[in-house]
């Protein structure tokens, strides 16, 4: 079953065109890679699914963006009920400056939820969703910014999960980490994904080879292939695409 | 060579850096130890006009008295010598100008020769007197007792309510109304500006797009460069009559004329530097608590505004220094009348109001003179622990914080 689908997309930044004509299918409860050189427009396309493109006011969009069978472009579309149904990581860890419980009860407490005994559940099981429990149930109430870079991504990654969304974007959310803390995420992401439809972007070839299902290589704005991760790196069918698997550009 | 010439002159500019830096802290270190000589002047002497004395019958048992006091007396609310700590008899005031009513023109002499004498007998003669007198017919062989004045001190300068500098025969220094008319109009003032100047900082860093904040930003910024007098002028003619007809008053000068006027001119500060503030909050921020659904007011005040507290609050700060500061502007509005307020709808008079008004009347190196500049080191300490304030706030702000 298809959780995202868009049709045609087309994105301008101002006159520059970002997204050409985009038309890809993303599976319910998988793992999809975005992978291309810099700037081909993987970012651009990751947060189209949460409108986070929005912010940009020069941004034009064209097409279709469903997700769940409905265009999350039209009128009406309340942006916030979206945003909590599709959470996102971000490439660089950005807790915020409260304490660690606060910076997970962050996305229940905006959401109106109030109960006190339903929040530290809450924020207790998205703790051990993303493998951080342990490391930090004695200090909640200590500073986020007290954790290392890779325990801070790992909190960033719980507080998404805290509001129980169904789609996890994540825009190489280990690029910043060291290698122990990089395979951490990577065994969390196959964790969550019997949970999740994930969308992951990375420059790691090995990484998305190690957690993704489908693999979709961009090329200045075009989606050059998409395909089950093992067809992409073993037996890609455009040449572009073979040369930067194989590290011969980008 | 050429290596040698640059060398020479980045030193010569070095020094002449160097130099121009200790001249200025120099000349602001001068001109703050010159207002605390001269302010401090005003505390070893009393506050009797020169050449004049106070004398009581010699069987009086009061034998000093406060500045206070003395007005009091000679305001005749005090009315019985008990109320200083004497007897029960009620006091009888004697001036100069009065003795004709006790002696004839004969016996005072034609030139005033024999003043003295009569002055000295009338003392004598009337045991519940208190007579006030140039100090030349207190001369030789004068019976009576001349009362000591006791002199200005910092606490009774600071609590006594009265601000009277040129009365008589004692003139009083009280500055308590002066500081709380000027306390009670900035603090209002910051009451009007601080969330209106939130709000247009609100608006201007987060809401408004690039175009509204290209015209707004500026015109806020040239509202700084208004000189106070126009505002003074504009509260004088709009806000001033406004207030008399909305609240029905006798006069519209009052503290709120004053504080209205104050805020808008605290308004550029606030703004600019609030705004300066809330820009702080890092994007990245910003998106990662859009990205959990809160809607883009959650994230204003759940995010930018906790994170940019502490600029907001040096804005407010530095906002009420320019209010505690500005003179043009209330004494045009604010109708100055030295007394303690009770609401914002009567006069006040503000510190820098009174040393305006009043430095041109007063006598050099006189005790009016003197107690201006002492009211002028007042107005120095409250601003300078607004700047320290402001100072530990910022600096807080640059090592970490946590909202
Ligand atoms: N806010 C913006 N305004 C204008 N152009 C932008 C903006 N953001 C991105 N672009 C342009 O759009 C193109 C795609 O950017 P995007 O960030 O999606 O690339 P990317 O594939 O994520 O690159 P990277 O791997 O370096 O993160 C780039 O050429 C970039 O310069
Ligand atoms: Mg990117």
């Amino acid at each position: 079953m298809n959780k995202i689908e868009t049709h045609n997309v087309n994105l301008h930044y101002g006159d520059f065109h970002a997204l050409k004509g985009i038309s890809m299918s993303i599976v319910e409860n998988s793992v999809t890679a975005l992978i291309g050189p810099s700037g081909c427009g993987k970012s651009t396309y990751l947060r189209l699914f949460n409108r986070m493109n929005d912010l940009i006011s020069s941004v034009k969009i064209e097409g279709d963006i469903l997700v769940e069978g409905k265009d999350i472009y039209e009128r009406g579309v309340d942006v916030d009920e979206l945003r909590k149904k599709v959470g996102m990581v971000f490439q660089k860890p950005n807790p915020f400056p409260k304490t660690i419980f606060e910076n997970i009860a962050y996305g229940l407490r905006v959401n109106g939820i109030k109960d006190k005994a339903f929040i530290e559940e809450r924020v207790e099981r998205s703790l051990q969703q993303s493998a951080l429990w342990g490391e930090v149930k004695d200090k909640l109430k200590k500073s986020a910014f007290e954790l290392s870079g890779g325990q801070q991504q790992r909190l960033c990654i719980a507080r998404a999960l805290a509001i129980e969304p169904t789609v996890l974007l994540m825009d190489e959310p280990a690029s910043a980490l060291d290698p122990i803390s990089t395979t951490k995420i990577e065994e969390l992401i196959y964790e969550l994904k019997n949970q999740y439809t994930i969308i992951i972007v990375t420059h790691n070839m090995q990484q998305a080879g190690r957690v993704s299902d489908r693999t979709a290589f961009f090329y200045m704005g075009e989606l050059i292939e998409i395909d089950e991760t093992k067809v992409i790196f073993t037996n890609p069918k455009n040449v572009r695409t073979q040369n930067y698997i194989t590290g011969r550009f980008g | 060579m050429r290596k040698r010439i640059t060398k020479f002159l980045e030193k010569i500019i070095e020094s002449l850096l160097l130099i121009s830096g200790t001249f200025t802290s120099v000349i602001v270190l001068l001109i703050i130890l010159f207002l605390f000589k001269e302010g401090a002047g005003l505390f070893t002497n009393t506050p009797m006009e020169k050449g004049n004395v106070v004398a009581l019958n010699k069987a009086n048992q009061v034998n000093e008295l406060t500045p206070a006091q003395f007005k009091n007396i000679f305001d005749q609310k005090i009315k019985t010598w008990k109320e200083v700590g004497g007897s029960s008899d009620s006091i009888k005031l004697f001036r100069v100008d009065d003795i004709a009513s006790f002696y004839t023109e004969d016996q005072i002499g034609s030139n005033f020769e024999h003043l003295g004498a009569c002055i000295n007998d009338h003392i004598s003669k009337t045991p519940n007197i208190i007579a006030f007198f140039p100090t030349e017919y207190a001369a030789t062989g004068f019976q009576g007792k001349l009362v000591k004045l006791k002199n200005i001190t910092i606490g009774s300068f600071i609590t006594d309510k009265e601000w009277f500098p040129t009365a008589q025969p004692v003139a009083q220094f009280g500055v308590l109304s002066l500081i709380l008319g000027t306390l009670w109009v900035s603090f209002a003032a910051i009451l009007f500006a601080l969330p209106l100047g939130l709000a247009t900082a609100i608006y201007l860093a987060e809401i408004a797009d690039s175009r509204v904040r290209n015209i707004l930003k500026p015109l806020i910024e040239l509202l700084a460069g208004i000189p106070s007098v126009v505002y003074g002028f504009f509260g004088l003619v709009v806000i001033v009559p406004l207030i008399k007809t909305i609240f029905n008053l006798d006069v519209g000068e009052t503290a709120l004329a004053g504080s209205i006027i104050l805020g808008i001119m605290a308004l550029p500060t606030i703004i600019t530097v609030s705004e300066d503030a809330l820009r702080t909050t890092p994007r990245a921020m910003k998106e990662a608590s859009l990205a959990l659904g809160a809607s883009k007011w959650q994230t204003i005040y759940k995010v930018s505004i906790p994170y940019s507290a502490s600029g907001i609050t040096a804005g407010a700060i530095l906002g009420i220094g320019r209010a505690i500061g500005e003179t043009m502007a209330v004494l045009m509005c604010t109708g100055n009348a030295a007394v303690i307020p009770h609401t914002l709808l009567q006069p006040v008079r503000t510190i820098p109001a009174t040393i305006a008004a009043e430095l041109g009347e007063a006598a050099q190196g006189g005790l009016h003179y003197k107690a201006l500049f002492a009211l002028g080191c007042i107005l120095f300490i409250i601003t300078f622990f607004i700047n320290l304030a402001v100072e530990m706030i910022s600096s807080k702000h640059r090592g970490g914080k946590h909202i």
